[in-house]
């Protein structure tokens, strides 16, 4: 028997109390938020010993077989091969209690470890090849799950893989800036991708960019007045909106581009955090609990809160140097949010984009990433189930240099 | 002292004549929200700020036993008040920023020009020289130091987009031509011009020769503006009385006003 198609949920009855988001179990030594952190931002990464070559699981110290303390995290495929199951009924872990049965089994990686995994509704009987994922459980720690050695044609609606993403299939999605060139492109990939209403946040209604009614076209769409800046009007939608909302994509932002010293004034700069950052804030006031009290809703949880970044919030480019201050700003405070969302297990996904093809990046030559191609990878990482999404060429390359020697990329950002 | 003595002076009067509701208070004014909509320049230049209110504290932790707000706003938001350093045809004027203007600035004359029925049927309807003559022979010539205030019924549009009015090819709403503001500084020696739109010139205006010039000739000649005022129907042509005083914001090139008219009563259209 293969995993049923996910039909539309019934509504919730509102006659039953609503259930209240539990966590499975968030502590995990140092080593092992090692693999928390590779998953969060989309790797499958074991330690691997460097002297004899023995891969490590659980994360350790030493290794198993020569006591060596140079383990390096290296990617891992993930196939294996299931060598024995069960269902488990009971547990005294709250969260694990409303999960019950559950399938678990242990799953024989090919690099010669034994790791223990949920099973995938569509996994067949041990002994079985199946190809092991990591994915952030609510907790937002790493956990594992063996998926079937071959799709099923609704791999993706599997209760368990559900529980660990955030797939746009049937939910309920807040886009804060619809009237963007990036967010008419969110509406179209969220529409695309199965979501059941999609709220078209718009301030400054006086100003519709081309294109926008092609948004206000489609079939789910609604527009809704939404302006960061007024936290009246957040309070307003809130009070609307707000117990509906499953998946939050925070994409509004004010994008001038120049530095600090050659333009007086900070009038722009203040504009910047308006959005970028007390944007952020005043949001995450009004939808934060608000989606924090729905986030174990028996038919359709809230699930996920968005934030369009830039790349430039790790490492400044000089030649935008307020904008990329302000998306600093919100990068920081957005890791507050991640730590008061997770109390409820609402993931919080950060995108870090490098320039997007639109009127504020006009004088950096390509490659720039196409607002439809952020949207894709916004939605992709919901059904992946990321943390830090950094899409295209350029966020890729830059992301990489950061991780490698954040000083050498300060100087290298100089000259772009 | 009597209401008899007091009735003896200018002032006293005047209290009488309000308590008495012969003399009408009307306001002029929109509400400061943040749902009222500000002036759009090009993205490149930096904005206006629209209205803001954050609460300090409302009777709770943040302060038990009050509730007040920060407010914040560009000095051009809302019904406002344009002093000529607005401009920089003005800049040089003495005596020509909100902390340095005269008081007698502040109070002064009505005559009100119905242009509601034309700016219904065209929204870039411009006022001209031709249709003040039209109005003087009329209601009279318009005195010097009056305000010139030009009734459209704009503020009646209570949609923002609609009140804003843009298109691709920008705003449109109605506002002074160049001849009209010729005529109204030189020949009549006005205090300024009033407008019920974003702007006390038109929504086209920057494609005028001289671009928007009922800020650069009226500022450039040391007179004021109003804008965005409301209820300017309830103004008769003549005889009402306008009170509009800017806050005294240092070197301020205008500031929000509560503008009031003084209307003698039966005095009203």
């Amino acid at each position: 028997m293969t995993t049923d198609a996910l039909k539309r949920p019934p509504r919730r009855n509102p006659t039953l109390p609503l259930r209240l988001p539990t966590l499975p179990p968030g502590n995990r030594s140092r080593a092992a938020l090692h693999l928390t952190a590779a998953v969060a931002e989309g790797r499958f990464e074991l330690q691997k010993c460097h002297d004899c070559g023995q891969v490590q699981y659980p994360p350790r110290d030493a290794c198993t077989a020569c006591l060596s303390v140079r383990l390096v995290w290296q990617p891992v495929s993930g196939e294996g091969e299931l060598i024995s199951d069960t269902v488990l009924h009971h547990s005294n872990e709250l969260y694990y209690r409303h999960l019950v049965p559950l399938r678990l089994g242990l799953v024989r990686l090919k690099e010669n470890v034994t790791v223990l995994a949920l099973l995938h509704m569509d996994c067949p009987a041990a002994t079985a090849p199946v190809r092991l994922r990591a994915h952030l459980d609510k907790a937002g720690q790493a956990t594992f799950i063996a998926l079937p050695a071959i799709d099923t044609p609704n791999l993706a609606d599997d209760r368990i893989l559900r529980e660990m993403t955030s797939d746009p299939k049937f939910r309920k999605v807040l886009i804060t800036d619809a009237n963007s060139a990036t967010g008419q492109a969110l509406c179209k990939a969220f529409a695309d991708a199965g979501a059941d209403t999609i709220w078209a946040g718009v301030a400054e209604p006086w100003k519709v960019r081309p294109g926008f009614s092609s948004i206000t076209d489609l079939p789910n769409v609604t527009v809704v007045p939404l302006d960061l800046t007024d936290n009246r009007s957040v309070q307003d939608l809130v009070g609307s909106v707000g117990a509906k909302v499953d998946i939050l994509i925070n994409n509004a932002e004010f994008h001038r581009s120049s530095g600090i010293s050659d333009r007086p004034g900070t009038e722009t700069a203040r504009a910047e955090m308006e959005i970028n950052y007390l944007g952020m804030m005043r949001l995450a006031q009004s939808f934060g609990p608000a989606m924090r009290a729905r986030a174990a809703e028996g038919s359709v949880p809230s699930t996920a809160w968005v934030n369009i970044l830039s790349i430039y919030a790790l490492s400044s480019l000089p030649s935008q140097g307020t904008f990329s201050a302000s998306k600093a700003a919100a990068l920081s405070l957005s890791q507050t949010l991640r730590a008061e969302m997770r109390q409820a297990g609402i993931r919080v996904v950060n995108v870090f984009p490098g320039p997007i093809d639109d009127e504020w990046t006009q004088l950096i030559p390509p490659p720039k990433l196409l607002p439809s191609a952020l949207a894709r990878a916004v939605v992709k990482g919901l059904q992946d189930g990321v943390e830090d999404i950094y899409p295209g060429d350029v966020a890729q390359d830059l992301f990489k240099k950061w991780r490698e020697n954040a000083k050498a990329l300060e100087r290298e950002m100089w000259g772009q | 002292m009597s209401t008899a003595e007091t009735a003896a002076t200018v002032l006293g009067e005047l209290t009488q004549a309000l308590a008495a509701k012969r003399l009408r208070i009307i306001d002029l004014s929109q509400t400061l929200s943040p749902g009222f909509p500000q002036i759009v320049l090009p993205p490149e230049f930096d904005q206006c700020a629209p209205f803001r209110m954050e609460v300090i504290s409302h009777y709770d932790e943040r302060g038990p036993n009050v509730y007040w707000n920060n407010i914040s706003f560009g000095e051009h938001f809302g019904t406002h008040f344009d002093a000529p350093i607005h401009w920089i045809t003005g800049r040089d004027l003495p005596h020509a920023s909100t902390d340095t203007l005269p008081e007698s600035s502040f109070i002064a004359p009505a005559c009100v020009v119905d242009c509601s029925a034309d700016a219904a049927c065209d929204a870039d309807f411009l006022l001209t020289a031709g249709r003040l003559r039209e109005w003087e022979e009329r209601y009279g010539r318009i005195p010097p130091g009056a305000w010139l205030l030009m009734r459209t019924d704009w503020s009646k549009r209570s949609d923002p987009v609609a009140y804003q009015n843009f298109n691709e090819a920008g705003q449109h709403s109605p506002g002074p031509d160049v001849s009209a503001v010729e005529f109204l500084v030189h020949e009549r020696q006005v205090i300024g011009f009033g407008s019920e739109t974003i702007g006390t010139d038109a929504g086209q205006a920057a494609h005028f020769r001289p671009p928007y010039p009922c800020h650069a000739i009226m500022h450039g000649n040391g007179r004021f503006g109003l804008q965005c005022l409301s209820n300017l129907d309830l103004l008769p042509p003549t005889g009402a009385l306008i009170i509009a005083a800017p806050l005294k914001i240092l070197r301020g090139s205008g500031s929000p006003v509560r503008a009031l008219a003084l209307v003698e009563t039966g005095a009203a259209r």
